[in-house]
C-alpha cells in the first residue's frame, strides 16, 4: 500500500496493487459539513473515469463525487448508510466510499502526494 | 447581488471571526453558517436542548409613529393592529395589489401611535420603499441602522435572559418589555424563529459585541450560525420568505390565514382595507388551487428547494420550496406547495431527486412541536 494521493476535486486514492480505495478529503468534509446522506455506486458497476459515481449530501448543500480513474466497484462502503457522519470523523479511514478493481496503469500526472495537495488547498480555496 | 467587497459586516462580525464561524455573504452582509468546532448539526440540537445565541443584526428594524400611524399600517398589512396591546407582538404580511407577499414581518405595539418592526434583511430596501409610498404623510418612517439584533433561543435561555434582566420572566410569548443589561438599553421580546421559547434583543450596535460575549459566558449558551437557524426554523414549520412565500404567492395559497385578523376578513368590522384585500378574501371563501404543506420523507435522502412533486400516475402536482436534514428527527423534511386536493395529511406522493423518485407524504407541521413559553 502507497501514500494516499489526492485529486484536485477533493477525493483521496489509496493504492493497493490494482485495487483503489476512494474517499473525500478531510479539508472536504469541513466544507461540506454534517454529512447526512451519502449514495454509493452498485458493486460490480464499471465506472468510467470521471463518471459520477457517488453522491454526498450534506445538512446545506448535495455534491457528486466522480470517479478518479476506471474501475469497477468491488466493494462499498456498507457503513455509511446508517451512520454517514462516519465521512466527517475519519474521512481518510472508516469514512472510505469505494473500492475499484483496474486494469492496467494506474497513474495520472495530475494527482498530488499529500504536502502538494496541502498547498493546493492554502492557494486555491 | 452585491459583489465581495460591498458586503456588509454586522457589530458582530469581530466576534464571528473569533469564535471560527464560517462566513458567507447573505443577503448583503458577512454572516456566519456555522462554527468551528461545532457544526449545523451540534449548533441545532444545542439549541434544542439549551440555549443560543443568534446574530440577526441583518435583519430591518424600523419605527413607525405619527397621529396617524395605527390606521396607516392597517392600510398595508391585513391585521387588527389596534387591538394590539402596548408591548404585545403579532407576525404581520406585507401583501401586493395583487394579493401575493412582499414580505412578512413582526410588529411591536410600542406607544398608542408607535410601533417597532422587524423585516428581512433581503427586503429591507423594498419594504422602506413600500412603506413609504403608503404612509405618505400619515405617519413617518425610521431606520433603526445603529441598532443590532442578536436572539437568545432554547428552553435555557430564560435562566440566562432572567439573570440579565429579570423583569424578562413576566414576559409570554409575543411581547417584549424595555430593560438594561450592563448599563445598555435594550428591548427585549420573548418571540424567536426557532420553535423555541426565547428571546430577541434590539440593542445598541455599539454594545452588541459588550452583551453578545455576556451572554456566551453563561455555560449553556452557544454561538449559533445561520445553517442552524434554518433546520430549527424548518423543523418548526415556519416560512422563510423568497423561498415558501413571495410575491407570485398568496397569504391563502400559503396557509397563513389565520395570520388575517377576524375583523379584517369579510364581514368583520374592519374588513378589507389592505393591499390585494380584494383577492385574498375572494380566495378565503373559494379556495385556491394550491396550498403549502409540510413533507415527512421515507429514507435518508434530502429532498431540496426545487424538487418536483408527483402523484401516483407521475403527473406534476407541486414544488418542494424548502427541505432538507431534520437533526431532531434524524430524518429529512420539507415543505412546498401542491394541488389543493393533494394537501390532505397522508396523501402519498413522490419527490424527483436527481430524476428518482423519492416516496413522500403529506405530514402536519410543526415537525418538532413548538415551545413557545405562553405563561
Amino acid at each position: 500500500m502507497s501514500a494516499l494521493k489526492f485529486t484536485k476535486a477533493h477525493e483521496w486514492l489509496s493504492i493497493d496493487g490494482d485495487l483503489v480505495t476512494i474517499g473525500i478529503t478531510n479539508f472536504a468534509q469541513e466544507q461540506l459539513g454534517d454529512v447526512v446522506f451519502v449514495e454509493l455506486p452498485e458493486e460490480g458497476r464499471q465506472l468510467l473515469e470521471g463518471e459520477e459515481a457517488a453522491v454526498i449530501e450534506s445538512v446545506k448543500a448535495a455534491g457528486e463525487i466522480n470517479a478518479p480513474l476506471a474501475g469497477t466497484v468491488v466493494a462499498i462502503n456498507e457503513t455509511l448508510a446508517d451512520a454517514p457522519d462516519t465521512v466527517n470523523q475519519d474521512p481518510t479511514g472508516a469514512g472510505w466510499f469505494f473500492k475499484l478493481r483496474v486494469e492496467g496503469d494506474i497513474e495520472n500526472d495530475e494527482w498530488l502526494d499529500d504536502e502538494a495537495y496541502n498547498r493546493y488547498v492554502e492557494d486555491e480555496c | 447581488m452585491s459583489s465581495e467587497n460591498n458586503v456588509l459586516k454586522t457589530p458582530l462580525y469581530d466576534l464571528h471571526m473569533e469564535l471560527g464561524g464560517k462566513m458567507v455573504p447573505f443577503a448583503g452582509y458577512h454572516m456566519p453558517v456555522q462554527y468551528k468546532g461545532m457544526g449545523i448539526i451540534k449548533e441545532h440540537q444545542q439549541v434544542r436542548a439549551q440555549a443560543g445565541l443568534f446574530d440577526v443584526s441583518h435583519m430591518g428594524q424600523l419605527i413607525i409613529e405619527g397621529e396617524n400611524a395605527t390606521r396607516a399600517l392597517e392600510a398595508i398589512v391585513p391585521v387588527d393592529i389596534d387591538a394590539l396591546g402596548l408591548n404585545k407582538q403579532t407576525y404581520a404580511l406585507f401583501t401586493s395589489e395583487a394579493g401575493g407577499i412582499l414580505d412578512d414581518l413582526i410588529v411591536t405595539r410600542w406607544g398608542k401611535e408607535q410601533y417597532f418592526l422587524v423585516v428581512n434583511a433581503a427586503c429591507k430596501d423594498q419594504d422602506v420603499a413600500h412603506l413609504q409610498q403608503h404612509l405618505g404623510a400619515q405617519a413617518e418612517l425610521s431606520l433603526l441602522n445603529d441598532q443590532a439584533l442578536m436572539a437568545l433561543q432554547g428552553p435555557t435561555a430564560k435562566d440566562v435572559m432572567g439573570e440579565l434582566a429579570p423583569q424578562t420572566s413576566e414576559l409570554v410569548f409575543m411581547s417584549g418589555c424595555r430593560a438594561v443589561i450592563e448599563g445598555v438599553e435594550c428591548y427585549i421580546t420573548r418571540s424567536g424563529y426557532t420553535g423555541e421559547d426565547g428571546f430577541e434583543i434590539s440593542l445598541p450596535a455599539a454594545q452588541a459585541d459588550k452583551i453578545a460575549r455576556l451572554i456566551l459566558a453563561f455555560g449553556q449558551v452557544e454561538a449559533i450560525g445561520l445553517g442552524a437557524r434554518d433546520s430549527l426554523r424548518l423543523e418548526a414549520g415556519l416560512c422563510l420568505y423568497g423561498h415558501d412565500l413571495d410575491n407570485e404567492t398568496s397569504p391563502i395559497e400559503g396557509a397563513l390565514n389565520w395570520s388575517i385578523s377576524k375583523t379584517r376578513r369579510t364581514g368583520g368590522a374592519k374588513e378589507g382595507g389592505f393591499p390585494g384585500a380584494d383577492v385574498i378574501l375572494a380566495q378565503m371563501a373559494n379556495g385556491v388551487s394550491r396550498k403549502r404543506v409540510g413533507l415527512s420523507i421515507d429514507g435518508r435522502v434530502p429532498v431540496r428547494e426545487g424538487a418536483q412533486l408527483l402523484n401516483a400516475e407521475g403527473q406534476l402536482v407541486g414544488q418542494v420550496t424548502s427541505g432538507g436534514f431534520a437533526p431532531s428527527l434524524n430524518a429529512p423534511v420539507a415543505m412546498g406547495y401542491v394541488a389543493t386536493e393533494y394537501a390532505k395529511e397522508g396523501v402519498q406522493l413522490s419527490a424527483l431527486v436527481r430524476d428518482k423518485p423519492v416516496a413522500v407524504q403529506v405530514a402536519k407541521m410543526p415537525f418538532v412541536a413548538q415551545r413557545y413559553f405562553r405563561g
